[in-house]
Protein backbone atom coordinates (compact mmCIF):
# COMPACT_ATOMS: atom_id res chain seq x y z
CA UNK A 1 0.00 0.00 0.00
CA UNK A 2 2.88 2.25 0.40
CA UNK A 3 4.96 1.52 -2.53
CA UNK A 4 3.43 3.01 -5.66
CA UNK A 5 3.35 0.86 -9.04
CA UNK A 6 4.04 2.37 -12.66
CA UNK A 7 1.07 2.11 -14.89
CA UNK A 8 0.87 3.66 -18.07
CA UNK A 9 -2.06 6.28 -19.19
CA UNK A 10 -4.07 4.39 -22.04
CA UNK A 11 -7.38 6.68 -21.98
CA UNK A 12 -8.90 9.55 -20.33
CA UNK A 13 -12.15 8.22 -19.18
CA UNK A 14 -14.07 10.94 -16.61
CA UNK A 15 -12.56 14.73 -17.37
CA UNK A 16 -14.73 16.45 -14.88
CA UNK A 17 -13.58 13.59 -12.20
CA UNK A 18 -10.27 13.33 -13.45
CA UNK A 19 -10.17 9.98 -14.22
CA UNK A 20 -7.99 7.75 -16.61
CA UNK A 21 -7.69 4.01 -17.41
CA UNK A 22 -4.26 3.00 -16.72
CA UNK A 23 -2.67 -0.11 -17.70
CA UNK A 24 -0.42 -1.75 -14.89
CA UNK A 25 1.31 -4.87 -15.80
CA UNK A 26 -1.03 -5.64 -18.28
CA UNK A 27 -4.38 -5.47 -16.04
CA UNK A 28 -6.49 -2.45 -16.72
CA UNK A 29 -7.46 -0.01 -14.01
CA UNK A 30 -9.42 3.12 -13.76
CA UNK A 31 -7.12 6.01 -11.93
CA UNK A 32 -7.55 9.31 -10.53
CA UNK A 33 -4.80 11.96 -12.35
CA UNK A 34 -5.43 15.15 -10.45
CA UNK A 35 -1.83 15.03 -8.74
CA UNK A 36 -0.14 14.88 -12.04
CA UNK A 37 -2.38 17.22 -14.41
CA UNK A 38 -0.73 20.18 -15.76
CA UNK A 39 -2.62 21.22 -18.82
CA UNK A 40 -5.11 19.30 -21.18
CA UNK A 41 -5.67 15.56 -19.74
CA UNK A 42 -5.10 14.55 -23.29
CA UNK A 43 -1.48 15.16 -23.35
CA UNK A 44 -0.98 12.06 -20.50
CA UNK A 45 -1.98 9.37 -22.63
CA UNK A 46 0.68 7.50 -23.28
CA UNK A 47 2.50 8.62 -20.31
CA UNK A 48 3.83 6.63 -17.64
CA UNK A 49 3.30 7.60 -13.81
CA UNK A 50 3.48 6.09 -10.37
CA UNK A 51 0.30 4.70 -9.39
CA UNK A 52 -0.67 4.96 -5.26
CA UNK A 53 -3.82 3.20 -4.01
CA UNK A 54 -5.20 4.79 -7.52
CA UNK A 55 -4.02 7.99 -7.66
CA UNK A 56 -1.31 8.71 -10.21
CA UNK A 57 1.02 10.53 -7.99
CA UNK A 58 4.39 11.43 -10.48
CA UNK A 59 4.99 11.26 -13.71
CA UNK A 60 8.23 8.75 -14.74
CA UNK A 61 9.79 7.83 -17.81
CA UNK A 62 9.29 4.32 -18.91
CA UNK A 63 12.91 3.37 -17.94
CA UNK A 64 12.13 4.46 -14.92
CA UNK A 65 9.01 2.45 -14.74
CA UNK A 66 10.38 -0.80 -15.74
CA UNK A 67 13.33 -1.00 -13.54
CA UNK A 68 10.61 0.11 -10.50
CA UNK A 69 8.65 -2.87 -11.30
CA UNK A 70 11.60 -4.80 -11.63
CA UNK A 71 12.29 -4.40 -7.90
CA UNK A 72 8.46 -4.38 -6.84
CA UNK A 73 8.67 -7.94 -8.12
CA UNK A 74 11.37 -8.58 -6.65
CA UNK A 75 9.77 -7.53 -3.62
CA UNK A 76 6.62 -9.03 -4.17
CA UNK A 77 4.64 -5.93 -3.75
CA UNK A 78 3.86 -5.92 -7.59
CA UNK A 79 1.89 -8.86 -6.89
CA UNK A 80 0.75 -7.43 -3.92
CA UNK A 81 -0.94 -4.59 -5.98
CA UNK A 82 -2.49 -6.57 -8.14
CA UNK A 83 -3.72 -9.13 -6.37
CA UNK A 84 -5.36 -6.21 -3.77
CA UNK A 85 -6.61 -4.58 -7.49
CA UNK A 86 -8.76 -7.78 -8.16
CA UNK A 87 -9.98 -7.83 -4.70
CA UNK A 88 -11.40 -4.36 -5.12
CA UNK A 89 -13.18 -4.76 -8.25
CA UNK A 90 -14.39 -8.19 -5.93
CA UNK A 91 -15.84 -5.79 -3.42
CA UNK A 92 -17.93 -3.44 -5.88
CA UNK A 93 -18.94 -6.85 -7.33
CA UNK A 94 -20.20 -8.74 -4.12
CA UNK A 95 -23.47 -9.24 -3.63
CA UNK A 96 -25.90 -7.07 -1.07
CA UNK A 97 -26.52 -9.17 2.38
CA UNK B 1 29.53 -13.88 -5.00
CA UNK B 2 26.04 -15.26 -4.42
CA UNK B 3 24.43 -12.12 -4.03
CA UNK B 4 25.58 -10.48 -6.73
CA UNK B 5 22.87 -11.88 -9.37
CA UNK B 6 20.27 -10.26 -7.44
CA UNK B 7 21.56 -6.72 -8.58
CA UNK B 8 20.72 -5.34 -11.04
CA UNK B 9 24.36 -3.94 -12.01
CA UNK B 10 26.25 -5.71 -9.69
CA UNK B 11 29.63 -3.89 -10.52
CA UNK B 12 28.36 -0.94 -9.56
CA UNK B 13 27.00 -2.39 -6.10
CA UNK B 14 30.50 -3.84 -5.59
CA UNK B 15 31.86 -0.32 -6.25
CA UNK B 16 29.63 1.61 -4.17
CA UNK B 17 30.16 -1.04 -0.74
CA UNK B 18 33.84 -1.14 -1.65
CA UNK B 19 33.37 3.20 -0.97
CA UNK B 20 30.57 2.67 2.02
CA UNK B 21 33.78 0.69 3.74
CA UNK B 22 36.61 3.32 3.01
CA UNK B 23 34.54 5.79 5.05
CA UNK B 24 33.15 3.74 7.59
CA UNK B 25 36.76 2.75 8.62
CA UNK B 26 37.54 6.78 7.57
CA UNK B 27 35.25 7.77 10.07
CA UNK B 28 36.37 4.71 12.49
CA UNK B 29 33.00 2.94 12.70
CA UNK B 30 33.76 -0.81 13.52
CA UNK B 31 31.44 -3.62 14.84
CA UNK B 32 31.76 -2.58 18.57
CA UNK B 33 31.15 0.76 18.16
CA UNK B 34 29.12 1.26 15.04
CA UNK B 35 27.16 4.10 12.72
CA UNK B 36 23.62 4.23 13.97
CA UNK B 37 21.44 4.42 10.51
CA UNK B 38 17.70 4.46 10.65
CA UNK B 39 15.65 3.91 7.86
CA UNK B 40 12.45 5.44 8.35
CA UNK B 41 9.97 3.64 5.79
CA UNK B 42 8.68 0.37 5.85
CA UNK B 43 9.61 -0.23 2.29
CA UNK B 44 12.93 0.42 3.12
CA UNK B 45 13.33 -2.07 5.59
CA UNK B 46 11.73 -4.60 3.45
CA UNK B 47 14.16 -4.15 0.72
CA UNK B 48 17.32 -3.95 3.28
CA UNK B 49 16.29 -7.52 4.14
CA UNK B 50 15.19 -9.00 1.30
CA UNK B 51 18.66 -8.12 -0.50
CA UNK B 52 20.34 -8.60 2.63
CA UNK B 53 22.39 -5.09 2.40
CA UNK B 54 22.85 -4.90 6.20
CA UNK B 55 25.32 -8.55 5.77
CA UNK B 56 26.67 -6.56 2.91
CA UNK B 57 27.89 -3.52 4.27
CA UNK B 58 30.78 -2.91 6.68
CA UNK B 59 30.10 -4.03 9.93
CA UNK B 60 30.27 -0.94 11.67
CA UNK B 61 27.21 0.42 9.46
CA UNK B 62 24.30 -0.83 11.95
CA UNK B 63 20.76 -0.03 10.46
CA UNK B 64 17.80 0.57 13.13
CA UNK B 65 14.45 -0.41 11.41
CA UNK B 66 12.28 3.14 11.78
CA UNK B 67 8.54 3.32 12.62
CA UNK B 68 7.51 3.64 8.69
CA UNK B 69 4.83 1.06 8.38
CA UNK B 70 1.37 2.61 8.93
CA UNK B 71 0.14 -0.98 9.89
CA UNK B 72 2.60 -1.87 13.20
CA UNK B 73 1.88 1.82 14.60
CA UNK B 74 -1.83 1.23 14.68
CA UNK B 75 -2.83 0.79 17.90
CA UNK B 76 -4.87 -1.56 19.20
CA UNK B 77 -7.63 1.34 19.97
CA UNK B 78 -7.92 2.04 16.88
CA UNK B 79 -8.55 -1.77 15.43
CA UNK B 80 -11.53 -1.77 18.34
CA UNK B 81 -13.11 1.13 16.55
CA UNK B 82 -12.75 -0.02 13.09
CA UNK B 83 -14.52 -3.19 14.57
CA UNK B 84 -16.92 -1.32 16.25
CA UNK B 85 -18.49 1.02 12.56
CA UNK B 86 -17.71 -2.37 11.12
CA UNK B 87 -20.35 -4.19 13.11
CA UNK B 88 -22.95 -1.76 12.91
CA UNK B 89 -26.23 -2.39 11.07
CA UNK B 90 -26.39 -1.00 7.44
CA UNK B 91 -22.50 -0.66 7.68
CA UNK B 92 -20.25 -1.62 4.41
CA UNK B 93 -16.44 -1.04 5.71
CA UNK B 94 -14.01 -0.83 3.46
CA UNK B 95 -10.06 -1.13 3.95
CA UNK B 96 -6.73 -1.94 2.36
CA UNK B 97 -6.01 -5.48 2.72
CA UNK B 98 -2.86 -4.61 4.60
CA UNK B 99 -5.06 -4.11 7.62
CA UNK B 100 -7.15 -7.03 8.01
CA UNK B 101 -5.01 -8.87 10.43
CA UNK B 102 -4.10 -6.47 12.59
CA UNK B 103 -4.65 -7.53 16.54
CA UNK B 104 -7.51 -5.50 18.39
CA UNK B 105 -8.28 -6.35 21.53
CA UNK B 106 -10.97 -8.66 20.93
CA UNK B 107 -10.65 -9.24 17.34
CA UNK B 108 -9.15 -8.47 13.87
CA UNK B 109 -10.79 -7.02 11.16
CA UNK B 110 -10.54 -10.38 9.44
CA UNK B 111 -12.21 -12.04 12.10
CA UNK B 112 -15.13 -9.67 12.41
CA UNK B 113 -15.55 -10.36 8.74
CA UNK B 114 -15.86 -14.31 9.76
CA UNK B 115 -18.52 -13.30 12.28
CA UNK B 116 -20.67 -11.68 9.84
CA UNK B 117 -19.75 -8.18 9.42
CA UNK B 118 -19.56 -6.83 6.28
CA UNK B 119 -15.69 -6.04 5.19
CA UNK B 120 -14.20 -5.14 2.27
CA UNK B 121 -10.93 -5.52 0.94
CA UNK B 122 -10.46 -2.33 -1.64
CA UNK B 123 -7.21 -1.50 -3.68
CA UNK B 124 -8.21 2.47 -3.49
CA UNK B 125 -10.89 4.97 -1.71
CA UNK B 126 -11.73 5.44 -5.41
CA UNK B 127 -13.65 1.68 -4.59
CA UNK B 128 -15.13 2.90 -1.65
CA UNK B 129 -16.33 5.96 -3.45
CA UNK B 130 -17.95 3.84 -6.20
CA UNK B 131 -19.59 1.47 -3.18
CA UNK B 132 -21.49 4.39 -2.02
CA UNK B 133 -22.88 5.60 -5.47
CA UNK B 134 -23.74 2.26 -5.75
CA UNK B 135 -25.48 1.29 -2.32
CA UNK B 136 -27.25 4.35 -1.63
CA UNK B 137 -29.12 2.98 1.17
CA UNK B 138 -25.54 1.30 3.11
CA UNK B 139 -23.12 3.68 4.34
CA UNK B 140 -19.69 3.12 3.34
CA UNK B 141 -16.70 3.74 5.46
CA UNK B 142 -13.24 3.73 3.99
CA UNK B 143 -10.63 3.14 6.65
CA UNK B 144 -7.97 5.92 5.87
CA UNK B 145 -4.33 4.63 6.59
CA UNK B 146 -0.76 5.67 5.82
CA UNK B 147 1.65 8.01 5.99
CA UNK B 148 1.74 11.27 3.66
CA UNK B 149 1.70 9.13 0.61
CA UNK B 150 -1.48 7.61 0.46
CA UNK B 151 -3.26 11.03 2.52
CA UNK B 152 -3.57 12.57 -1.30
CA UNK B 153 -5.95 9.45 -2.05
CA UNK B 154 -8.48 10.13 0.60
CA UNK B 155 -8.32 14.28 0.95
CA UNK B 156 -8.98 13.84 -3.09
CA UNK B 157 -11.96 11.22 -2.15
CA UNK B 158 -13.78 13.06 0.71
CA UNK B 159 -13.46 16.16 -2.06
CA UNK B 160 -15.04 14.25 -4.33
CA UNK B 161 -17.74 12.80 -2.25
CA UNK B 162 -18.71 16.66 -1.09
CA UNK B 163 -18.86 17.54 -4.85
CA UNK B 164 -21.11 14.74 -5.79
CA UNK B 165 -22.94 15.20 -2.40
CA UNK B 166 -22.60 11.93 -1.24
CA UNK B 167 -24.33 11.41 1.89
CA UNK B 168 -22.98 7.73 2.74
CA UNK B 169 -19.23 8.05 2.34
CA UNK B 170 -17.06 8.56 5.57
CA UNK B 171 -13.34 8.20 5.78
CA UNK B 172 -12.28 6.74 9.55
CA UNK B 173 -9.05 8.86 9.29
CA UNK B 174 -5.65 7.24 10.68
CA UNK B 175 -3.27 9.35 8.83
CA UNK B 176 -0.11 10.25 10.15
CA UNK B 177 3.09 12.45 9.13
CA UNK B 178 6.61 11.01 9.17
CA UNK B 179 8.36 14.18 10.47
CA UNK B 180 6.84 13.98 13.83
CA UNK B 181 7.74 10.65 14.92
CA UNK B 182 11.70 11.37 13.98
CA UNK B 183 11.51 14.84 16.12
CA UNK B 184 10.10 12.31 19.22
CA UNK B 185 13.10 10.42 18.52
CA UNK B 186 15.52 12.56 18.44
CA UNK B 187 14.31 14.36 21.37
CA UNK B 188 15.14 11.08 23.53
CA UNK B 189 17.94 11.40 25.27
CA UNK B 190 18.74 7.92 24.79
CA UNK B 191 18.98 8.36 21.22
CA UNK B 192 21.83 6.71 19.67
CA UNK B 193 20.83 7.75 15.74
CA UNK B 194 23.54 8.95 13.56
CA UNK B 195 21.53 9.51 10.56
CA UNK B 196 18.33 8.88 8.56
CA UNK B 197 17.36 7.06 5.20
CA UNK B 198 14.52 9.25 4.02
CA UNK B 199 11.31 7.82 2.63
CA UNK B 200 11.08 8.31 -0.89
CA UNK B 201 7.07 7.96 -1.78
CA UNK B 202 6.49 10.38 1.45
CA UNK B 203 8.84 12.61 0.16
CA UNK B 204 7.77 12.71 -3.44
CA UNK B 205 4.36 14.22 -1.87
CA UNK B 206 5.73 16.35 0.91
CA UNK B 207 9.13 17.34 -0.62
CA UNK B 208 12.65 17.38 1.36
CA UNK B 209 11.89 20.42 3.06
CA UNK B 210 10.10 19.13 6.24
CA UNK B 211 13.56 17.15 7.00
CA UNK B 212 15.14 20.63 7.37
CA UNK B 213 14.63 20.07 11.08
CA UNK B 214 16.70 16.66 11.81
CA UNK B 215 19.99 18.98 9.77
CA UNK B 216 19.29 22.30 11.50
CA UNK B 217 18.06 21.46 14.32
CA UNK B 218 19.56 18.30 15.55
CA UNK B 219 22.58 18.07 12.87
CA UNK B 220 21.95 14.74 11.74
CA UNK B 221 22.22 13.90 8.28
CA UNK B 222 19.03 12.87 6.07
CA UNK B 223 19.53 11.47 2.55
CA UNK B 224 15.75 10.70 0.88
CA UNK B 225 16.30 7.18 -0.64
CA UNK B 226 14.53 5.39 -3.45
CA UNK B 227 14.06 1.36 -2.87
CA UNK B 228 16.36 -0.93 -5.24
CA UNK B 229 18.99 -2.10 -3.59
CA UNK B 230 21.87 0.40 -5.33
CA UNK B 231 19.57 3.53 -4.17
CA UNK B 232 19.76 2.36 -0.40
CA UNK B 233 23.65 1.30 -1.07
CA UNK B 234 24.42 5.08 -2.32
CA UNK B 235 22.08 6.59 0.19
CA UNK B 236 23.99 4.73 3.10
CA UNK B 237 27.30 6.02 1.41
CA UNK B 238 26.06 9.70 1.15
CA UNK B 239 25.16 9.56 4.51
CA UNK B 240 28.24 8.28 5.41
CA UNK B 241 30.11 10.82 3.67
CA UNK B 242 28.59 13.73 5.50
CA UNK B 243 29.33 12.15 8.90
CA UNK B 244 32.99 12.26 7.61
CA UNK B 245 33.02 15.69 6.47
CA UNK B 246 30.83 17.09 9.49
CA UNK B 247 28.15 17.86 7.45
CA UNK B 248 24.30 17.55 8.46
CA UNK B 249 22.27 17.90 5.25
CA UNK B 250 18.93 17.09 3.64
CA UNK B 251 19.97 15.25 0.17
CA UNK B 252 18.06 14.07 -2.63
CA UNK B 253 19.32 10.43 -4.29
CA UNK B 254 16.05 9.92 -5.48
CA UNK B 255 15.34 13.14 -7.05
CA UNK B 256 14.30 11.55 -9.86
CA UNK B 257 11.16 11.13 -8.70
CA UNK B 258 11.09 13.25 -5.40
CA UNK B 259 10.85 16.89 -6.16
CA UNK B 260 12.37 19.46 -3.26
CA UNK B 261 8.53 20.84 -3.05
CA UNK B 262 6.56 18.06 -3.36
CA UNK B 263 3.39 17.08 -5.33
CA UNK B 264 1.40 21.14 -5.23
CA UNK B 265 -1.98 19.48 -6.06
CA UNK B 266 -1.25 16.76 -3.33
CA UNK B 267 -0.25 19.52 -0.42
CA UNK B 268 -3.24 21.82 -1.51
CA UNK B 269 -6.06 18.58 -0.95
CA UNK B 270 -4.33 17.79 2.29
CA UNK B 271 -4.68 21.25 3.61
CA UNK B 272 -7.97 21.50 2.26
CA UNK B 273 -9.03 18.39 3.86
CA UNK B 274 -7.45 17.69 6.91
CA UNK B 275 -5.70 19.66 10.31
CA UNK B 276 -3.80 17.99 12.56
CA UNK B 277 -4.68 16.62 16.28
CA UNK B 278 -3.14 17.83 18.81
CA UNK B 279 -1.69 14.27 19.00
CA UNK B 280 -1.72 10.86 17.76
CA UNK B 281 -1.62 7.16 20.28
CA UNK B 282 1.07 5.41 17.86
CA UNK B 283 1.28 1.80 18.88
CA UNK B 284 4.66 0.89 21.05
CA UNK B 285 5.95 4.94 20.77
CA UNK B 286 2.67 6.61 22.51
CA UNK B 287 1.34 9.64 22.12
CA UNK B 288 3.45 11.97 19.73
CA UNK B 289 2.15 15.64 19.55
CA UNK B 290 0.77 16.78 16.12
CA UNK B 291 1.59 13.68 14.19
CA UNK B 292 -1.87 12.67 12.91
CA UNK B 293 -4.52 14.31 10.93
CA UNK B 294 -7.91 14.78 11.60
CA UNK B 295 -10.98 16.25 9.01
CA UNK B 296 -11.91 19.64 9.42
CA UNK B 297 -15.10 20.87 10.52
CA UNK B 298 -16.33 21.91 7.04
CA UNK B 299 -16.13 18.22 5.82
CA UNK B 300 -17.37 16.55 8.96
CA UNK B 301 -20.34 15.08 7.12
CA UNK B 302 -17.67 12.83 5.82
CA UNK B 303 -15.52 11.92 8.97
CA UNK B 304 -16.63 8.67 10.41
CA UNK B 305 -15.01 9.26 13.93
CA UNK B 306 -17.97 12.10 14.19
CA UNK B 307 -20.51 10.50 12.30
CA UNK B 308 -20.23 7.32 14.64
CA UNK B 309 -18.68 8.77 17.63
CA UNK B 310 -15.64 6.75 18.03
CA UNK B 311 -12.13 7.20 18.45
CA UNK B 312 -11.50 10.27 19.40
CA UNK B 313 -14.31 11.65 18.50
CA UNK B 314 -15.52 9.59 21.95
CA UNK B 315 -13.05 11.08 24.34
CA UNK B 316 -9.95 9.97 25.71
CA UNK B 317 -9.19 6.02 25.81
CA UNK B 318 -6.04 3.65 25.82
CA UNK B 319 -5.53 0.10 25.55
CA UNK B 320 -2.61 -1.33 26.86
CA UNK B 321 -0.13 -3.46 24.49
CA UNK B 322 -0.92 -7.16 24.93
CA UNK B 323 1.32 -8.94 27.37
CA UNK B 324 5.21 -10.23 26.97
CA UNK B 325 4.40 -8.25 23.31
CA UNK B 326 7.84 -5.81 22.73
CA UNK B 327 6.60 -4.30 19.42
CA UNK B 328 7.89 -0.76 21.50
CA UNK B 329 11.23 -1.63 22.07
CA UNK B 330 11.85 -2.86 18.65
CA UNK B 331 10.23 -0.29 17.27
CA UNK B 332 12.64 2.38 19.09
CA UNK B 333 15.92 0.20 18.22
CA UNK B 334 16.76 -1.13 21.90
CA UNK B 335 16.44 -4.43 21.27
CA UNK B 336 16.12 -6.97 17.68
CA UNK B 337 13.31 -8.77 17.14
CA UNK B 338 14.56 -11.87 17.90
CA UNK B 339 15.03 -10.76 21.06
CA UNK B 340 11.41 -10.90 22.11
CA UNK B 341 10.25 -13.77 23.92
CA UNK B 342 7.13 -13.83 21.59
CA UNK B 343 9.12 -14.07 18.16
CA UNK B 344 8.42 -17.43 16.77
CA UNK B 345 6.50 -18.76 19.78
CA UNK B 346 3.80 -16.64 20.32
CA UNK B 347 3.95 -14.29 18.07
CA UNK B 348 4.60 -15.35 14.20
CA UNK B 349 3.01 -14.06 10.63
CA UNK B 350 -0.08 -16.56 10.54
CA UNK B 351 -0.68 -15.97 14.45
CA UNK B 352 1.00 -12.35 14.97
CA UNK B 353 0.94 -10.99 18.62
CA UNK B 354 2.42 -7.84 18.11
CA UNK B 355 1.56 -5.63 14.50
CA UNK B 356 5.57 -5.72 13.42
CA UNK B 357 4.22 -9.27 12.72
CA UNK B 358 1.35 -8.43 10.59
CA UNK B 359 3.09 -6.19 7.59
CA UNK B 360 6.04 -7.35 5.10
CA UNK B 361 7.08 -4.39 6.25
CA UNK B 362 7.27 -4.68 9.40
CA UNK B 363 10.48 -5.29 11.20
CA UNK B 364 9.76 -8.62 13.06
CA UNK B 365 8.06 -10.01 10.03
CA UNK B 366 10.72 -9.40 7.98
CA UNK B 367 13.36 -11.06 10.11
CA UNK B 368 10.91 -14.08 10.07
CA UNK B 369 11.06 -14.32 6.58
CA UNK B 370 14.89 -13.59 5.74
CA UNK B 371 16.78 -14.52 8.66
CA UNK B 372 16.48 -18.07 7.93
CA UNK B 373 17.21 -18.15 3.96
CA UNK B 374 20.05 -16.06 4.78
CA UNK B 375 21.25 -18.14 7.40
CA UNK B 376 21.41 -21.21 5.31
CA UNK B 377 23.29 -19.27 1.99
CA UNK B 378 26.11 -18.03 4.55
CA UNK B 379 26.43 -21.94 5.21
CA UNK B 380 26.88 -23.07 1.61
S1 LIG C 1 7.86 -10.77 17.92
FE1 LIG C 1 5.71 -10.13 17.88
S2 LIG C 1 5.27 -9.37 19.93
FE2 LIG C 1 7.52 -9.50 19.75
S3 LIG C 1 8.11 -7.44 19.10
FE3 LIG C 1 7.81 -8.63 17.23
S4 LIG C 1 5.68 -8.28 16.62
FE4 LIG C 1 5.90 -7.57 18.75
Amino acid sequence: MCLGIPGQIVAITDVDRMMAMAEVSGVRREINIACVLDGPAELLVGKWALIHVGFAMSLIDEEEAAETLRALQELGEAQEALEAMAEGQKALEEGKP
Amino acid sequence: MKFASEFRNPKAAQAVLARISEVADAIGATAENPVSIMEICGGHTHAIFRYGLDKLVHEGVEFIHGPGCPVCVLPMARVDECVEIAEREGVIFTTFGDAMRVPGTLKSLMQAKAGGADIRMVYSPLDALELARRNPEREVVFFGLGFETTTPSTALSIQQAAREGLKNFSVFCNHITVPEPIRALLQDPHMMLDGFIGPGHVSMVIGTHPYDFIAQEYSRPIVVAGFEPLDLLQSVLMVLEQIRDGRAQVENQYARVVPAQGNPVSLAAIADVYERRPSFEWRGLGEIDASGLRIRAKYAAFDAEEKFSVGYAAGPRHVPEPEGCSCGAVMTGRIKPTACAQFGRGCTPDTPLGALMVSSEGACAAYWQYRGARGAEAAE
